[in-house]
């Protein structure tokens, strides 16, 4: 592997046809790859999360990385469109869903496709990777520390999202759910009634809790970066995706 | 931790954008990861006119305690104002 990548702004088909932004990159040292669905955390398709989408393409994998809030904000600075998209409520479910369904059906209509496609999520993405794992046939799922997957937001706040635990039984793939021991938002019980949950019906997953890390460790831009849990982290994810989509 | 915690607020006034001065018509508070001030969470206050350019905006981000004396001290101006001002 040489790591090598092109990466781009490009256009593609969402929810309703909508025609949204969405940042590519694709390995260009092989011929056929697995492909994964990045999405970004509430503060928006920023710079962070495009450098994970190319490491992901750096490691071989065709990484497609919707802009959530495109229908909001076209062209808007990342954190002045996570503004406008927040004031309005947040992204619902039924269009995040259909933006990952068109993303999904980029990546596999790649020349280098091998057909299979993950998701992983940051977040508010990692709710939203689990979410769209039950409701399309993606290959595996990965949630980096979403929380509100097994209870609802609190009544009162204008963004407020919902459990998703109750879908789990229509989960294609695996998952992979890496989370904080110091967490809150979830809490590491709550991710145990996920794993209950999982195991109820049936299905394959690992999670990993870190010691020592809270929320988001792996923004290397962030006060919340957790150097130790970000690069054991990365190695499972790396590790779940050669099993299931490479 | 994304608490999406979120309340939008309806204010009339006008406020010192990057373009320059606008009316304004909404703010939203939110304690939620800011972007700029170096914290895991802030208090988050964006100031906007809700048709306006995303980019017309005001965004503050306040450590809780700043925010606290800050709203404390705003409440505390406005009772010190004689009524036939306000």
């Amino acid at each position: 592997m040489t790591h090598n990548l092109r990466a781009e702004t490009i256009s593609i088909i969402g929810h309703h046809g909508d025609v949204i932004e969405a940042y590519l990159a694709v390995p260009t040292d092989v011929t056929t790859c697995g492909a994964i669905v990045v999405i970004h955390h509430m503060p928006g398709y920023d710079e962070a999360t495009k450098e994970i989408t190319r490491k992901f393409a750096a490691n071989g994998y065709a990484a497609l990385m919707p802009n959530l809030y495109h229908r909001e904000a076209p062209g808007a600075a990342p954190d002045d469109a996570a503004a406008v998209a927040r004031a309005s409520g947040g992204v619902p479910d039924e269009r995040l869903v259909g933006d990952v369904a068109g993303a999904m059906a980029h990546l596999q209509g790649l020349s280098t496709s091998n057909g299979k496609v993950a998701s992983i999520g940051y977040c508010s993405g990692g709710r939203q990777s689990l979410l769209a794992g039950c409701r399309l046939p993606l290959d595996a799922v990965i949630d980096c520390y979403g929380a509100f997957t097994v209870i609802d937001a609190p009544e009162g706040s204008a963004v407020r999202p919902t459990a998703v635990v109750g879908e789990v039984a229509n989960l294609a793939g695996p998952v992979l759910g890496l989370f904080g021991a110091d967490d809150q938002y979830p809490t590491p019980e709550q991710n145990d009634i996920l794993v209950a949950a999982l195991d109820a019906a049936g299905k394959s997953y690992v999670f990993k809790t870190y010691e020592g890390a809270g929320h988001a460790f792996f923004n290397v831009d962030r006060p919340s970066f957790h150097p130790e849990s970000a690069v054991e982290g990365w190695r499972e994810i790396l590790t779940f995706l050669s099993a299931t989509v490479a | 931790m994304c608490t999406y915690d979120t309340a939008t607020v309806g204010i009339r006034g006008s406020a010192k954008m990057a373009s320059g001065w606008q009316g304004v018509d909404q703010a939203v508070v939110y304690f939620d990861h800011p972007v700029h001030f170096p914290a895991g969470h802030a208090l988050l206050l964006d100031v906007r006119r809700a048709s306006g350019n995303p980019a017309d905006r005001i965004a503050i981000e306040l450590d809780a305690e700043s925010a606290r004396q800050l709203a404390a001290t705003i409440t505390q101006i406005l009772d010190s104002v004689p009524e036939d001002l306000l």
